[in-house]
């Protein structure tokens, strides 16, 4: 099998498929490889955005298998499709560990794919790298967060807006559920702590797959017309955001007078629409696909080289699990063992590069340091980088503008090892 | 000193030290400056000698007189400018905000030349010779790319890619040439653009435009763009610190134009105004917010309208299938979705094959997304619900899987991401009816949802398929021992809602996504419609379909569009508590079949 594993992707994933419908298989290569567990919607609604993932998790083993794999072991990737259904992906995950043995897996995108498969990590002790940025108030031990808390993407983008631009009020838009929830109270708290006065923040809530636009962008059109300064920070998810920039660029809201900085929208979302209409507007992000240096130029050549298409893009999340995937790479090696709690231990410190020219190192909170980038629309699909925080920003798992998680720490190391230690009574168990 | 507003773009920082002697001594307008120039200094201290005499405004005054002194000998040096070419070359040069107040500079010029230059600049289009320090538009040709210098338009010969570099642009630089753009177009040739200058001065309103709008309305004759040129003026003076009557009648101008930018103005003006213009400030607001609440309601009607057409679109081949056949098609959103395919495959082609023809695509895709669609339609029909009639759950099980397959199958297809479907020119953008913003895809939604009614209304009543389909519904029996061939009849019935769906597809490209999931958002929607209309009835779908649209709209803005929609829904389960039937209940014996 060894041998097959070595040859091509396409055997590879064949293998892979093989491990996974035949469950007699693992048995006998469960000792000569080290299973990296892959855990994306291919199906459903989320396959738009998790297939990519899928991608390059099979990209990111296929590299590491030719570098010679891990404590001289090839790595065998697992790809489970949780079809955007989520008890399903906790039984998939579930399947994942048990059934398949992974070492590691490396999945989810929404977080309530995060929350459904999390006590599945925590009864097996097993670990869970997830790429996406999210609404933080979290931190458990056998999860990984490599993307952005709301400190590494949102509250710099506001900043953004309010030093940069002179936005003094502000519209919070976003898709009804827990990321933009979480998020808002975040952003809207924050806000108000700078002394931005509640009736020049309108909050708005829309549900998924939202595509009649029309009353809320004439509702922002009005709200910015007050003499004010007014930016909108869209936290709106996946599929709505197509008619959403449409709709704008049709009631002739340009860049230049009310800008919209997103927080969902990368160059995947972007190779969907028509981008005439959006240049100017932002998002913020730790990777843009233009940053020019030459660990991202050497990524996206791998990259195009193993999809097989020059027009494909990258996007934030790919960076994450590129960063996440090395960082459990070097901890295996560090650890010289695949087992949950050695690489527990052994992550935390971890620093391996990122694609923007820095370094990200795993903290104690179980988050990772990122650079926060804004970046601007431009009529081919990619963000040019405006702005960016000097130095990296640390994510903060307990967000400091909320007063009940403001004096809650995450630190996974001795002597803490907790994920919600209360700083006031010194105890672990959250603010409750 | 002029007042200046707190929040202006940085491109229109206050001009500080060395900037000032080229942005005030400009050839062309030194007179009307000049002039202005005092007029604006003194016309404060007149007014507040007349009317307030404290003691702590002589500092003021002092310093007003200092400045006025200091403005005059500005005015007078000679222009030891810096020419409009060296500016140009400074614009690659420093941050965005250097960059803004080198365009500011470069508008003070006066330069009519800097137009398409700044034209450029904005639209992304301006590189710089990396070599030269050149500054120029770009047009590939092959490996190369001719250039022709910004200024001069003059060809410059080629490069090779690498060798020019793009001069970047943000949203604040991209305002500051928006003005810039404004200054510059204010004495041209032609109404339009000098009325669009004149917009441009009202939304980035600063005190040092007063002297070129004084000197523009003195030859201006339009009537129209006289308008514009006032309400700019106004908003320029309000910025200042005129005198109560000079305010009182800005405002007056300003409250006439009646729109959300002049309330915009005056809302920002209240929190600063003195304590003698405020009432008039506020009698502005009041009539301006009257005005608009009235608009408001018509534009509530109007996004209604606009949702109930796209709602009628969706639902109306289900009125077919499910209304008058009586079938259960979960798969009718799918139908949708694979018309919205095909719009993306017929454009490509034509993108491809025939970029001339790119505004027709929409033409190109109707006939092609009906007949695909039909086709599917029928072979479905033909394949699976005829052995399923009269077994509702079963249908609505096979459907249901059969929607969860096309759409995995498109997703293998296409690609599990979205796909561009263009907007042709003539459904981007939007246009003014009686003061309520239209915009024009939406419009012509609309109207193709009609149009698609009436045809369909025509084919029901008109032709004989329309008489045999309705003959079937009726009586299937009898129509059978009439010599209709039913089962020929329900599946040319099927491909027809099925066609409609397709049509429905290729007209909500234009505003949805173009995904597998495509079809899965109005699936819900559809069944709304039609069972709230009535089965079986076209007219009532289209009641319905508007009715809901509107009803939707007006509870949006109030209680928020994710209440607003739960609230319909439990609208419709009440109504059909009271009225299983919907609103317009099929009479006679079909319904009991």
């Amino acid at each position: 099998m060894i041998e097959k594993m070595g040859s091509t992707r396409r055997l590879l994933g064949a293998a892979a498929l093989a491990a996974m419908l035949a469950q007699a298989g693992p048995a006998v290569a469960q000792d000569e490889t080290i299973k990296v567990g892959i855990l994306h919607s291919l199906s459903g609604t989320m396959a738009i955005s998790e297939t990519t993932l899928k991608d390059v998790m099979l990209m990111l083993v296929e590299e590491q298998n030719k570098k010679g794999g891990l404590l001289g072991k090839q790595l065998e990737p697992v790809v489970v499709d949780i079809a955007s259904d989520w008890p399903l992906a906790a039984e998939k995950a579930r399947e994942l560990i048990e059934v398949n043995k992974v070492d590691a897996v490396f999945g989810c995108w929404t977080s309530v794919c995060r929350k459904s498969v999390l006590p599945v990590f925590e009864e097996l002790n097993s670990l869970l790298f997830y790429p996406v940025q999210y609404e933080g108030e979290e931190s458990q031990r056998n999860v990984f967060y490599t993307g952005a808390s709301p400190n590494q993407q949102a509250i710099p983008a506001v900043d953004y807006l309010m030093n940069e631009e002179g936005v003094e009020r502000w519209v919070l838009a976003g898709t009804d559920y827990v990321y933009p929830q979480t998020t808002n109270k975040i952003l809207e708290a924050y806000l108000k702590d700078k002394g931005v006065a509640a009736e020049d923040i309108m909050i708005n809530y829309t549900p998924f797959g939202h595509s009649d636009w029309q009353t809320i962008v004439s509702d922002i059109k009005n709200f910015g017309s007050s003499g004010k300064k007014t930016a909108v920070v869209s936290t709106i998810n996946g599929d709505a955001n197509v008619p959403f920039y449409r709709e704008l660029g049709n009631q002739g809201i340009a860049a230049e007078d009310i800008p919209v900085v997103a927080f969902s929208v990368g160059e995947e979302e972007l190779a969907g629409l028509d981008t005439a209409p959006l240049v100017g507007h932002l998002a913020a992000w730790n990777y843009f696909m233009s940053v020019d240096t030459p660990e991202n130029a050497s990524f996206i050549e791998t990259w195009h080289a193993f999809i097989g298409n020059e027009d494909r893009v990258t996007n934030d999340p790919m960076e994450a699990h590129y960063i996440g995937f090395n960082m459990w790479a070097a901890a295996v090696e560090k650890a010289q063992s695949t087992e949950a709690d050695a690489v527990i231990d052994a992550i935390v410190g971890v620093e391996v590069p990122n694609l923007t020219g820095g370094t990200a190192v795993m903290l104690a909170n179980h988050h990772v340091t990122k650079p926060v980038l804004i970046g601007e629309i431009q009529d081919d699909g990619q963000f040019d980088v405006v702005w960016e925080t000097e130095g990296l920003v640390p994510g903060d798992a307990w967000s400091d503008y909320l007063p009940e998680s403001a004096v809650l720490e995450a630190d996974w190391t001795d002597p803490v090892n907790c994920g919600n230690y209360n700083t006031e009574t010194k105890s672990c168990g959250g603010s409750m | 000193m002029p007042h200046v507003a707190p929040l202006c773009p940085a491109g229109h920082l206050p001009h500080k030290g060395g900037d000032q002697p080229a942005g005030y001594s400009s050839p062309i307008s030194d007179v009307g400056r000049k002039a202005i120039t005092s007029k604006l200094l003194i016309s404060p201290l007149v007014g507040e000698m007349s009317g307030r005499t404290e003691g702590g405004n002589v500092g003021r005054i002092l310093l007003q007189l200092i400045a006025l002194f200091a403005a005059l000998f500005l005015a007078l040096t000679p222009a030891h400018a810096q020419s409009v070419e060296e500016l140009v070359r400074q614009l690659p040069e420093g941050s965005y905000s250097d960059r803004g107040k080198i365009v500011a500079q470069l508008a003070a010029t006066g330069d009519v030349r800097l137009v398409p230059l700044l034209e450029a600049l904005a639209a992304g289009e301006l590189n710089v010779v990396e070599e030269t320090g050149q500054v120029v538009t770009t047009a590939p040709s092959g490996d190369t790319v001719r250039l022709t210098d910004a200024l001069t338009a003059e060809t410059a010969g080629e490069a090779s890619k690498g060798a020019v570099v793009r001069i970047r642009v943000n949203n604040s630089l991209r305002r500051a040439v928006r003005a810039a753009i404004g200054q510059l177009t204010l004495m041209s040739d032609s109404a339009a653009t000098r009325r669009s200058a004149a917009e441009a001065m009202f939304n980035a309103a600063e005190p040092d435009n007063l002297a070129l709008l004084d000197e523009a309305l003195a030859q201006e004759e339009h009537a129209g763009v006289r308008r514009t040129m006032e309400q700019a003026r106004a908003a320029s003076i309000l910025k200042t610190d005129a005198s109560a009557e000079q305010i009182a009648e800005a405002v007056d101008t300003i409250s006439a134009r009646g729109d959300r930018a002049a309330l915009g103005i005056l809302t920002a003006m209240l929190g600063q105004a003195d304590d003698d213009v405020r009432p008039a400030i506020q009698e502005g607001i009041k009539a301006i917010e009257a005005h608009l609440a009235l608009l408001d309601v018509g534009q509530n009607v109007w996004y209604g309208i606009s949702l109930g057409s796209v709602l009628l679109l969706a639902a109306i081949g289900l009125a077919i299938t499910f209304g008058v056949m009586g079938v259960i098609n979960m798969a009718h959103g799918e139908m949708v979705m694979i018309g919205a395919y095909t719009t993306f495959v017929v454009q490509n082609i034509v993108r491809t094959s025939f970029p001339g023809l790119f505004e027709w695509t929409l033409a190109f895709a109707l006939p092609v997304a009906f007949l695909v669609t039909a086709l599917i339609g029928i072979a479905i029909e033909r394949g699976i619900i005829r052995w399923l009639y009269g077994r509702p759950l079963e249908t609505l099980l096979a459907t249901w899987g059969l929607s969860l397959i096309i759409q995995q199958a498109v997703r293998s297809i296409f690609g599990a991401s979205n796909r561009e479907v263009g907007n042709p020119t003539w459904m981007s953008g939007s246009f003014d009816f009686y003061g309520i913003a239209m915009t024009w895809n939406r419009f012509w939604i609309v109207v193709f949802a009609l149009a698609v009614f009436a045809i369909l209304l025509v084919v029901m009543k008109r032709t004989a398929l329309g008489l045999q389909m309705r003959a079937v519904t009726q009586n299937r029996r009898m129509a059978s021992s009439m010599g209709i061939r039913t089962p020929w009849v329900d599946a040319l019935t099927f491909g027809l809602g099925s066609g409609i769906a397709g049509l429905a597809g290729v007209a909500l490209s234009q505003i949805d996504n173009v995904s597998p999931n495509l079809g899965q958002g109005y699936i819900i929607d559809s069944f709304m419609v039609v069972v709230f209309g009535g089965v079986g009835n076209l007219w009532g779908t289209l009641v319905g379909a508007l009715t809901l649209g509107v009803v939707n709209k007006f509870l949006e803005p109030y209680a928020g569009a994710v209440l607003a929609k739960i609230l319909v829904l439990v609208f419709i389960i009440l109504f059909i508590q009271k009225r299983p039937r919907g609103l317009f209940a099929l009479k006679g014996r079909a319904v009991e079949a």
